[in-house]
């Protein structure tokens, strides 16, 4: 179908938190740097999907998980150690969440906790992840200074560069720019377009036309099924299914 | 008065009734801001009772202190080594160390262990452990310092006695006391500041591949910090001002300890155990003991502003 190779895909994935299903059978293929997107209403599953794949969904308690997540052609949730895994499959939050320390003690976190402790290459790790999320010139004067007094824009892209400082192969993004400004939302949105010739990105988004403009492929998530999965042009212009064309034409959801 | 004049109202009709019920308004809204700067003034003045006994206190100790210092001279009053009322001689400074030292080797067990507690309570156990542990914790804030001594003095004392030799009452015994006294004000207050921390941080933590304990120390504690450092004085002003329970198992000789097992006595337990009976200088070096006690404790409280205002400053 395309020449893309295939970094992630799920077998009959289902989870249950408690005796509620908010998956059921979840069979996707998620290609090699390109941008797929999750639509889908509130509650739909799709952030609980996008959990899956970095076992963030471990930290709730009473969640049963059943069926198979393969990323690299190893299951996830069998043959990963958690901490490799993470450190492969990053992740972008809603919410900006920067830790309450300096920029660039923020972008060094993840370098130190897997291990480097040289100055002059966390230096390096620091500055390239920054440029990298295209945050390096507004902050490379203030790298001191609490990543906290960063506007709500700059934060998420700080974010974006301390999940690119464990260089990571695949970025999963939870809405992250639902908290921003339309012109933060740009730059992210931009960032995104020059991340996906290195990385894989799986991005959960509210926004039909952010999904239009930036993503390769779209799935579309109802009740915690996938309804239609397709290239993202196939999606918005000729959906298969009734119930894709009604969400994303506006007439529910 | 208020129903008759509604009553007068209707029988008026509408027209009136406008401008009635907008007197009205504006004369229930008078009675109304009239309570609110009553019970204002009510609040100004039960602030001022506080302010009121600080500002006494510090006056009158200080009134009544400094003349002995000056009268003994500053020196040997302070670094003086020997105490013996009886001949006149006032030196309080093994006193001073038996205070700093009694309180450093309590406030050291009591962040060990204390924090651990927090960041057991706060991040590791399960809500039913917690739901045991915390009113257990509370309880232990609650407990009277006479008790403490006397548990000291009919437990700890005996062990240290038996294991280390001597009588048992001694610096450490006070140590031990005073450090699971402060243990509930550091762990309640650090389990506080942790749990404030935004789960965000948590998560942004655990998705970058760092492990549990990891998030703690990296994240968790530091984000939490003032808090923590905020316990840790408040536990040291308590151990710094104990008094009952010190004067029952630190055997309250005024010599320079020289090991863990040598007999203390402490400032507040110099106060407590003498001003029954001092008069004249006696007595005056006793509050001039308590000038001293008092600046350590300013001392305390200047740092813990300080880290609590940098705190709203961050």
């Amino acid at each position: 179908m395309n020449s893309s190779e295939l970094k992630i895909y799920t077998h009959n994935l289902e989870l249950f938190y408690g005796d509620a299903q908010a998956l059921k059978n979840i069979n996707i293929n998620i290609d090699e740097k390109k941008v797929t997107a999750l639509i889908g209403p509130s509650g739909c599953g799709k952030s609980t999907f996008l959990k899956t794949l970095n076992r963030m969904n471990d930290l709730i308690p009473n969640v049963k998980i059943t069926g198979d997540v393969y990323f690299d052609g190893l299951n996830v949730y069998k043959e990963y150690d958690i901490v490799e895994l993470r450190k492969k499959v990053g992740m972008v939050f809603q919410k900006p969440n920067p830790f309450p320390m300096s920029v660039y003690d923020n972008v060094a976190y993840g370098p130190r906790i897997h291990g480097i402790k040289s100055k002059s290459k966390l230096d390096e790790i620091v500055e390239k992840s920054l440029v990298n999320s295209a945050l390096w010139d507004e902050v490379k004067d203030r790298l001191k200074k609490n990543a906290l007094g960063l506007s709500g824009g700059q934060q998420q892209r700080l974010c974006i560069a301390r999940v690119l400082a464990v260089e990571p192969e695949v970025v999963l993004m939870d809405e992250p720019t639902s908290a921003l400004d339309p012109i933060s939302t740009l730059k992210i949105e931009d960032l995104m377009d020059q991340l996906k010739e290195k990385y894989t990105i799986v991005i959960v988004t509210h926004n039909m036309q952010q999904a239009g403009r930036i993503s390769d492929k779209t799935a579309f998530f109802l009740h915690g099924e996938i309804v239609e999965y397709d290239f993202t042009e196939k999606i918005f212009s000729n959906p298969t299914d009734k119930r894709t064309e009604d969400y994303i034409t506006g007439r529910f959801g | 008065m208020a129903a008759e004049s509604s009553v007068s109202i209707e029988l008026k009709g509408k027209e009136k009734k406008g401008s009635v019920s907008h007197f009205m308004k504006k004369n229930k809204k008078n009675m109304g801001s009239i309570l609110e700067k009553i019970i204002e003034n009510i609040f100004f003045l039960c602030a001022c009772m506080a302010i009121l006994s600080v500002v006494t206190i510090t006056v009158y100790i200080f009134a009544k202190g400094s003349p002995a210092i000056f009268k003994i001279g500053i020196a040997e009053f302070v670094f003086g080594m020997v105490w013996m009322p009886t001949s006149g001689v006032f030196g309080i400074f093994p006193m001073i160390v038996a205070s700093i030292l009694a309180t450093l080797g309590a406030v050291v067990i009591g962040i060990v262990v204390g924090l651990f507690t927090a960041i057991f309570l706060a991040e590791i156990a399960p809500g039913w452990l917690v739901r045991i542990f915390r009113p257990a914790i509370e309880l232990l804030a609650g407990i009277p310092s006479v008790v403490y001594g006397f548990f000291g003095l009919i437990v700890i004392v005996p062990l240290i006695s038996e294991y280390l030799g001597g009588a048992g009452n001694s610096l450490l015994a006070g140590i031990i006391i005073l450090a699971i006294m402060i243990l509930p004000t550091i762990i309640s207050i650090s389990e506080t500041s942790m749990r404030a921390v935004p789960p965000s941080y948590k998560e942004g933590s655990l998705a970058l591949g760092a492990t549990h304990i990891q998030t703690i120390f990296k994240v968790i504690v530091p984000a939490a910090k003032s808090g923590i450092l905020a316990g840790i004085v408040l536990g040291t002003g308590r151990a710094i001002g104990e008094t009952m329970a010190i004067i029952l198992i630190t055997g309250n000789t005024p010599l320079i300890p020289t090991a863990l097992t040598d007999r203390i006595r402490t400032l507040t337990a110099n106060i407590a155990l003498e001003m029954g009976y001092a008069h004249g200088l006696h007595q005056e070096a006793l509050f001039a003991t308590g000038v001293i006690l008092f600046i350590f404790i300013m001392i305390l409280n200047i740092v813990l502003n300080a880290i609590v205002y940098k705190k709203v400053n961050q």
